[in-house]
Formats: structure tokens, sequence, C-alpha cells
């Protein structure tokens, strides 16, 4: 069910531990907040300290040990294992370091894919993969494979493919982190795109300049959100 | 930064009032480093003393003013020599952040994240004002957003490194 404030993301009190006794490490601690639609919001912190945990739990990857984790209004834990696959196939995209594209298709055959595995006609898939090709400026390299393009190509097929469809949920793992800084740049500016246009994009990353892209930035450190930092700015 | 340098670049490219100047002055650096007009014409004097420009005309208000041919060879030279911050300029965060660890403060993590939030904002504003930039804006003032953007990340990053030590020195 939709929720009247347009979050699309939710943590309440959401924790994420493993092992047990003396051996219990406490990944994120319990954790409550909550992401906008519209909204692009940066995970910064050190190396281990909970950034990927929040990542896979807001992704439906992982189970909290603990509290809730709501997805556009929809409590993953009160859902049948299939349903969520469908949601995650249906609302999510990720976006990693390495762009993740499949060798033997092109950049519009690895964009449609997602639509096509969720059971929808091969022609309105591949309609819909070309209209997002569009959006990230790189129609013309529709039929080309993934070994005939540059990085910052590839991982804007894999932005395209993120947000194909219904999906309105990004989430980024370090997507500039292989990609030389100019380029890097472009691919913030496409997020940033996208959130403006109505997606939202949570994104975990160690560079500053690309963190500065978002609405806010949380810091976490030690499995908990230990500041928030927001652009307010002056007319 | 070199206030009667920048002058002289700027009469190089066309002889101006002193308030032309200051407001000249501003539109080049992305109003990043606001100039007082008084300090422009105090420049302005010296740089007259020192032979490097002279008024255009005899009227004694609202003087323009032009460089002369030794005003080009200072700031050809200007050009030509690279900037070494050599001694650093004092810069009171490292000061601040040095201080804080040699008397051991407690809240030394408290110190440094109130710091990075409050630079990443500034880092924000930055880039926001980089994304609304329109073909309006001119060359100067992204690349004068880079210049502010780039240092802003290296302070950023100087406290991630800064945290890291401290932290491994106290375990």
């Amino acid at each position: 069910m939709q929720q009247a404030n347009q979050t699309i993301l939710e943590f309440k009190n959401a924790a994420r531990t493993y092992g047990s006794g003396h051996t219990t490490v406490h990944a994120l601690k319990p954790t409550s907040l909550s992401i906008g639609k519209s909204e692009l919001v940066a995970v910064m912190g050190p190396s281990g300290s909970g950034k990927s945990t929040m990542l896979a739990l807001a992704g439906a990857l992982d189970d909290p040990t603990e509290g809730q984790v709501l997805i556009d209004g929809n409590d993953l834990a009160a859902m049948k294992p299939r349903r969520i696959a469908e949601l995650r196939r249906r609302t999510i995209g990720y976006v990693f370091q390495e762009f993740n594209l499949m060798p033997g298709l092109t950049a519009l055959e690895n964009v449609a894919l997602p639509l096509e595995l969720d059971g929808q006609p091969l022609r309105k898939s591949r309609e819909l993969a070309m209209e997002a090709l569009g959006n990230v400026n790189i129609e013309s390299l529709a039929n080309r494979f993934p070994d005939n393009l540059s990085g910052g190509e590839q991982q804007r097929v894999a932005i395209a493919r993120a947000f194909i469809g219904s999906r309105n949920l990004l989430l980024a793992d370090e997507p500039t982190g292989s990609l030389d800084t100019q380029t890097g740049e472009v691919v913030m500016q496409l997020l940033r795109k996208q959130c403006d246009e109505g997606g939202s994009v949570v994104l975990v990353t160690h560079n500053p300049g690309h963190a500065a892209w978002a609405d806010r930035v949380i810091f976490i450190k030690d499995g908990e959100i230990v500041d928030e930092s927001k652009t307010e700015l002056a007319d | 930064m070199s206030i009667p340098n920048t002058i002289l670049a700027l009469l190089a490219e066309k002889p101006a009032h002193g308030y032309a100047l200051k407001t000249r002055f501003e539109n080049s650096t992305a109003e990043a480093w606001p100039l007082n007009v008084g300090q422009v014409y105090s420049t302005l004097g010296r740089l007259e003393r020192d032979g490097l420009v002279q008024p255009k005309s005899n009227k004694d208000d609202d003087q323009i003013w032009k460089i002369t041919a030794a005003g080009r060879k200072a700031l050809n030279n200007w050009f030509q020599t690279p900037v070494l911050n050599s001694p650093p300029s004092r810069n009171e965060l490292a000061i601040k952040i040095l201080i804080a660890v040699t008397a051991q403060r407690r809240d030394i993590s408290d110190i440094i994240q109130r710091q990075r939030t409050a630079t990443m904002e500034q880092l924000q504003r930055y880039t926001r004002h980089k994304k609304d930039a329109t073909s309006e804006h001119e060359l100067p003032w992204l690349l004068a957003l880079d210049a502010l953007i780039f240092r802003a990340e290296a302070e950023i990053r100087w406290l991630d490194l800064c945290e890291a030590r401290v932290k491994r020195e106290m375990k």
C-alpha cells in the first residue's frame, strides 16, 4: 500500500546482527530512517561501518534480525518470498562498481531483460528499454555488446536497466568506483536527473564529491548513523 | 590571492573604472572571493605609484585606468611563475585538529564529525550551484566552483584519514 507521505523506503528500528553470544557482530544497530520519492541519499562511512548491510536490507537481499524494513509501504517481514522476489524485480534496481552486464546480450537486451523475465511481451520490453537508454543519452549504442562500450557507457546501461519499467528505487554501491573523475561526474548527474524526475536513489560511496550530489548524506560508523548533512540553498 | 595582479589582468583586457573592475573580478571568480571597492581603489593607487597602471584621462572623478608597458611585463611574469604555498597559509582547521590530538581530547571524534558534516553541506551547496549552472554562466564560474569543490573534497578526505589514524593510535 502506498503511503501518503511519499516514502519509498523506510527502516523502523531495523538491525542486523551476525553470530550469537560472545561472537555477536552488530553489523547494523537499530536504525530508523525514511527515504522519500525523488530523493537522492548518500551513505558514507569507513569500511566495515555497516553501509553494505544497510543496502542489503534496503534491497530485500537480507532480512533484519530486529525491526522492520518497508519498501513502498510493504512490510517485507509480512510478505511471502515470491512476493518479495516480485517486489525486487518490479521496484528495485541495483548498480554496482562492476557493471554486471550480460556479455552475450546487447545494451538494449540487457536493459530489457528484467521486463522479459517478468513476463512482459518482448516488443513492449524492448520499447521501454529503448526509452530507458534514451533517458541516459545512449540510445545510439543500443545494439552494441558490453565489450564494445567504455566503462562510463556500461554504467549508463546499468542505470537504464535499474530504472526500467516501474522500477523507482535504485540502490547503488560505489557506482563510480571504477570510473575516472569526469565520467564519474556524468554518472552522478544522471542519478541526480533520475531523482529529479521522480526516482529515488540510495548511494553508498567513499567519494565525497559524488556524495555531494545527494539531497542528504548519512554518515554511518560502527553500525549506526552518527550524523546527516542536508542541502539547503540560500536564495 | 593576488589582487594587484588580478586587477592588472583585467586592465590588460581593457581599460576600466574602479567599480567596473570590482564587478568584473567577482564575475570571473564565481563571486567566491568578494572584493571591497575600497580595496580596488587603494590597490590602483599602489599600482600607479609603481608605474604599472596610469589614468587614461586627467579627469579626477570617475577615473578610467589603463595598464602600462611595465604593468604588462609584471603581469606576464606573474602568469609564468607557478604558485606555491610555501610556507603553507595558516589553516585553522588543521591547527584545531592537531591541538585536539595533542591535548588528547576525548571528543576528537565528535569534533571531526561535526567538521565533516559542515564541510559536506558546503560541498553539497557548491555541487547544487554546479548542477544549476546554465550555458549563461561563463567557464570561469564553473572552474571557480570546481576549485571550491576540490578543496572541500580534500578537506573531507583529510578528516577521514585523521579519524582512521586517531582510531588506530587509540587501540
